[in-house]
């Protein structure tokens, strides 16, 4: 198994953070949340990853052929559909951000501190 | 009995899929009514699984999918005392919060009920699930809800930058929590968290399980409010309405402890255990720095919901020093202090809300005074607030006392003094704030404290007697927690049970029930007399701090000018640490996660 995909996974998710961190637009940053997320999918991919092996669909296939994971795309899918609604309320404040105080900036909308 | 299991979540889910299906067909109060029979309904069937889960474990696996040779293929609910009396826990106060703003938020919009609804079943779900990927998935619906509900009232920017630091801290610990879980399953190809653990056992740890603990710990501790995890909490509770605070500090933050004791119990015990002391190291200092720090910022707020947000950080803290000592009566110290906790912040934050109805501010300082209109409220809030300082025999100091008993077996006596100073000074905060609301104490003006976006009530004609209801309920039920009979020894019980990996493995892989443990007796328990004397202590630093606090002028000044030019400098830096930038927010969970692996690798592996 290559350590490529793990690599690329562990990549990802530093680049997402480093956005994340140094991120002055609400909306880049809900990208650059995807893009952390997108890491944990390289990962689970990678693990259920099987050489050879065929897409986890069963139907008309000899018994004993090999196939991915099926769990962890599972897993993956489920991963996807949770993080669309999170991402999707974040956009949705950033939006009332820009409505209320005219900037996406987070460092501008800065009401609290201390 | 197993049939049970799902409902405390079914009940709600459907409610709030009826509350949304019927928004614009139902009339107003009708919507509403559903919701409220929804918690109810979940309510009185976790009390029930709590009630048969002090026999057996109870365990059900969804579509009959039970394990074929020791490998769980399906998902299981397994409600152990600890679990199901956290799903108590949590739609005990959703019910409470939703009864409250039945009065409080009456022109809410109408996704309001929907939302608290699914809060509540998916942290009762949280509370249940055997399955780590379950726990993950409701984790996140419990997540999308509290974030939504925080930012619920956008009439301002404040509120809505709030939910944003919130949702995003949050789900950067969401994706650290996955990541953890597909080591997990890389390793063992399990999910299940009995199996997971049965795979682990007698390994030693290795770079992944490392990896993996300190992920899933930390991506728990940033929803625990631990520092230096801790910088969203504030925010969120600052914007959120006062009966979603309630929830958000009575157990949301509990469910994020839950997560740490649930994994390392079932999980990381089996790889860890001949190097416990050394992961009790890294959380017990974790927990004494938030201690500490909460309790310092808490002092510094002059908004209340911020104060308490602090204070209840403080306590978070308290409970993962308990929880960190990794022995029985220690973790039932914990789960006692966080029962009495979270109905006593509950029942405080409803206060605020009354106070909001009333006056429409939240702000110590345009308070001042105006809270003798509000004797009642003024009683209440100062009960709330004395008794999650520790006196003796009253609210948290059941849980004071079992800590302090499991420090002393554990020989590390001194975390108790440490404790004992961070909840009296937190617990001064709080008297401080009431004392100069509902006393007239104090002066007007302190430039100590720091200032905050103004808020307004949501509902200024709110029916007073039903939001005193409400209030005045939760805080009796937590001022009597440390003098239930039986509540400690039973509390002992179901930590003791939780911590037992081979039952637990028992249970859920070999369907195996252990025999009925004895019925606790039904008895208050005595306590030392070290813990009667921290309970004393712990009260007049927070009397002797509030006084100070508010008089600090009229000391000689003698004794202001060293205090000043000593804590002036620090506090500074404290306060510009919590930033309200959400950028510096993940910038330090980062910061922490790795220093936490870095030390965790250091000392694990060696």
């Amino acid at each position: 198994m290559s350590f490529l995909p793990y690599a690329v996974a562990a990549w990802v998710c530093l680049v997402g953070l480093y956005g994340i961190v140094t991120s002055r637009n609400l909306i880049h940053l809900a990208l650059c949340l995807t893009v952390m997320q997108s890491s944990t999918y390289l990962l689970l991919l990678a693990i259920g990853y099987v050489k050879g092996g065929g897409p986890p669909i069963f139907k008309g296939v000899k018994l004993g052929t090999t196939s991915v994971d099926p769990v962890v795309q599972a897993l993956t899918l489920t991963d996807i559909v949770v993080s669309v609604t999170v991402i999707a309320l974040i956009l949705a404040l950033a939006l009332d951000v820009h409505k209320q105080a005219g900037t996406v900036d987070p460092d501008e909308v800065r009401e609290m501190s201390g | 009995m197993t049939w049970a299991l799902p409902l405390p979540v079914v009940i709600p889910l459907i409610a709030a899929a009826l509350c949304t299906a019927g928004d614009h067909v139902l009339p107003r109060r009708l919507g509403d009514a559903i919701g409220v029979v929804g918690a109810a309904g979940a309510f009185a069937f976790s009390l029930v699984i709590l009630v048969a889960s002090e026999e057996h474990t109870r365990l059900t696996w969804f579509g009959g999918w039970t394990p074929r040779g020791h490998a769980a293929i399906g998902i299981a609910f397994v409600a152990d005392p600890l679990g199901a009396g956290v799903a108590a826990l949590a739609t005990g106060l959703a019910l409470a919060s939703m009864l409250y703003s039945w009065s409080f938020l009456r022109h809410a919009a109408r996704p309001y009920d929907s939302l608290m609804l699914l809060f509540g079943g998916a942290m009762a779900g949280f509370a249940l699930a055997g399955d780590i990927f379950n726990m993950f998935v409701w984790f996140e619906l419990m997540g999308v809800a509290a974030y939504a509900l925080a930012g619920f009232e956008i009439k301002h920017v404040g509120p809505i930058q709030g939910a944003i630091n919130f949702a995003v801290s949050n789900t950067v610990g969401a994706y650290m929590i996955l990541t953890g879980i597909a080591l997990l399953y890389a390793r063992t190809g399990a999910l299940n968290l009995a199996q997971i653990g049965h795979s682990l056992a007698g390994h030693k740890p290795d770079g992944l399980v490392i990896v993996a603990l300190t992920l899933l710990v930390c991506g728990f501790l940033i929803k625990a409010a631990i520092a230096p995890f801790h910088l969203w909490l504030a925010d969120a509770h600052a914007v959120a309405p006062a009966p979603v605070c309630a929830l958000f500090s009575g157990v949301m933050v509990v469910i994020g402890l839950l997560g740490v004791t649930r994994c390392y119990w079932t999980v990381f015990d089996a790889s860890l255990a001949p190097q416990a002391h050394d992961v009790r190291a890294v959380l017990v200092a974790l927990g004494i720095f938030t201690a500490v720090l909460g309790a310092v910022m808490a002092f510094l707020q002059r908004h209340l919901k911020r104060l308490l947000a602090y204070s209840t950080i403080s306590h978070m803290g308290i409970a993962l020093v308990a929880i960190a000592l990794l022995d029985e009566k220690s973790l039932g110290g914990a789960a006692s202090l966080l029962l009495a906790h979270g109905l006593l912040k509950a029942s405080l934050f409803l206060c605020c809300g009354i106070l909001l109805v009333r006056f429409d501010a939240i702000d110590e300082l345009r308070l001042h005074g105006k809270g003798r209109a509000l004797p009642l409220v003024g009683l209440m809030f100062g009960l709330g607030a004395i008794a999650l300082a520790g006196v003796p025999y009253v609210g948290t100091y059941l849980g004071h006392a079992q800590i302090d008993e499991g420090a002393t077996l554990d020989g590390i006596d001194w975390v108790q003094p440490l404790l004992m100073i961070a909840a009296g000074v937190s617990s001064a905060a709080i008297l401080r704030a009431g004392a100069r609301i509902f006393l007239g104490w104090g002066p007007a003006r302190d430039p100590l404290l720091s200032p905050e976006p103004p808020e307004s009530a949501p509902e200024r004609s709110a029916s007073m007697p039903a939001l005193l209801a409400v209030t005045g309920t939760l805080l009796v039920l937590g001022l009597v927690v440390s003098v239930a009979p039986g509540l400690g020894q039973r509390i002992e019980q179901a930590a003791g049970r939780a911590r037992d990996r081979i039952a637990y493995v028992d249970r859920v892989l070999r369907d195996h029930e252990r025999p009925a443990p004895p019925r606790p007796p039904v008895a208050v328990e005595p306590t030392t007399t070290d813990s009667v004397l921290y309970g004393i202590g712990g009260t007049l630093i927070a009397v002797g701090l509030a006084l100070a606090g508010l008089y600090r002028r009229r000391l000689p000044e003698l004794v202001r000018a060293p205090l000043r030019s000593a804590l002036g400098p620090p506090l500074q830096v404290l306060r510009l640490a919590h930033s309200g930038v959400v950028g510096d927010y993940v910038a330090w969970i980062t910061v922490g996660t790795a220093v936490v692996g870095g030390l965790w690798a250091l000392l694990l592996r060696g």
